[in-house]
């Protein structure tokens, strides 16, 4: 992480809500925009869990994290809290860590 | 701005449990904040980096995202790329706020700052203009703090353990999990995250370390047909 980083995204992050805030004010995008822009978590989010559990660098991997995530996807559709479901992934993947 | 008829809004009994509801979600928001600061500084950024992240960017998935990246050894292009793909939406929530808030340029340049998933969910479900306006401010004020002292609190207590030993190496994909689970609820978003998590592990071996996160950002492409045209 560097310092270039914390500022360049703060600035690009800030441009995006000051743009439809204040410079596009009350217009109204084009539906397709729309409708592809509220697909990004979505699709973005998936792609993070799936990086931050089955690869390390630039490898595909099958470990602990795995299994922890399976139990946070449980714990998820139980609708528990955020924090829970973390809490569960954490606590699962480090048990496994020690038994293997 | 409230009429003669209507106390003042923090004495406004009707606003109560609107207030109620808006405190309640930022500390619970605080708390995620406190994942992020540990999952920030186990990816390699100093606690001074962590707080400076959630004090500016202020947009949690985003925020998520660019560390995550940066951990796992992706570039400075492909972190930010993917960060502000996720901050596109916050611009969205923009327009749909600008009706509700109004005031000098500065107070809009202010509101801007506030504007994302937590503050818009709760303003837009209001029943009324002021205690829609009152909603944003107030959730957006008790976020900020709660978001802030959540991520120094988490820095300083990551910085502190040897995160891989807890398991804290994924509070990243779990936090992300909890985040997903809510936006999964209709089929074209469910379509979209299949693609999207598909595209990303055929691309992980074969390019550069952040940008099969880019690259899963083409499953948006599910929007461009009509919904009517999607079995939901």
């Amino acid at each position: 992480m560097t310092w270039t980083l914390v500022f360049v995204l703060a600035a690009g992050a800030y441009a995006f809500k000051v743009t439809g805030l204040v410079i596009l004010g009350g217009r109204t995008l084009p539906p397709v925009f729309d409708r592809c822009l509220a697909l990004i978590p979505a699709a973005v989010i998936t792609a993070l869990v799936m990086k931050d559990t089955f690869s390390t660098g630039q490898d595909l991997a099958l470990d602990a994290r795995a299994l922890g995530i399976a139990a946070a996807v449980i714990a998820a559709w139980r609708r528990l809290p955020l924090i829970v479901v973390i809490v569960v992934g954490a606590a699962v993947t480090a048990v496994v860590r020690q038994i293997s | 701005m409230s009429r003669v008829d209507q106390p003042v809004w923090w004495r406004d009994e009707s606003l109560r449990p609107m207030m109620v509801a808006c405190l309640t979600l930022s500390a619970a928001v605080g708390v995620f904040g406190v994942s992020f600061g540990v999952a920030s500084v186990s990816a390699g950024a100093s606690v001074a980096q962590t707080c400076a992240i959630s004090l500016l960017v202020f947009t949690g998935a985003s925020q998520f995202s660019a560390v995550s990246v940066i951990g796992s050894g992706g570039s400075f292009g492909s972190a930010l790329g993917g960060a502000l793909l996720l901050a596109a939406r916050n611009g969205v929530y923009g327009l749909a706020m600008s009706r509700r808030i109004e005031g000098s340029l500065a107070l809009r340049m202010l509101a801007a700052q506030l504007t994302i998933d937590e503050t818009t969910a709760m303003s837009v479900a209001q029943p009324d203009p002021r205690a829609q306006r009152v909603a944003f401010w107030f959730t957006g004020a008790a976020l900020y703090f709660f978001w802030n002292l959540g991520t120094l609190i988490g820095a300083v207590a990551g910085n502190a353990i040897d995160p891989t030993t807890y398991g804290l190496d994924v509070a990243f994909p779990a936090g992300f999990v909890a985040m997903l689970w809510p936006l999964l609820t209709d089929a074209r978003a469910r379509l979209a995250a299949t693609i999207g998590g598909v595209v990303c592990l055929v691309a992980v071996p074969i390019t550069p370390v952040g940008v099969p996160i880019l690259l899963s950002a083409l499953a948006v492409l599910v929007g461009v047909r009509r919904p009517s045209q999607v079995a939901s």
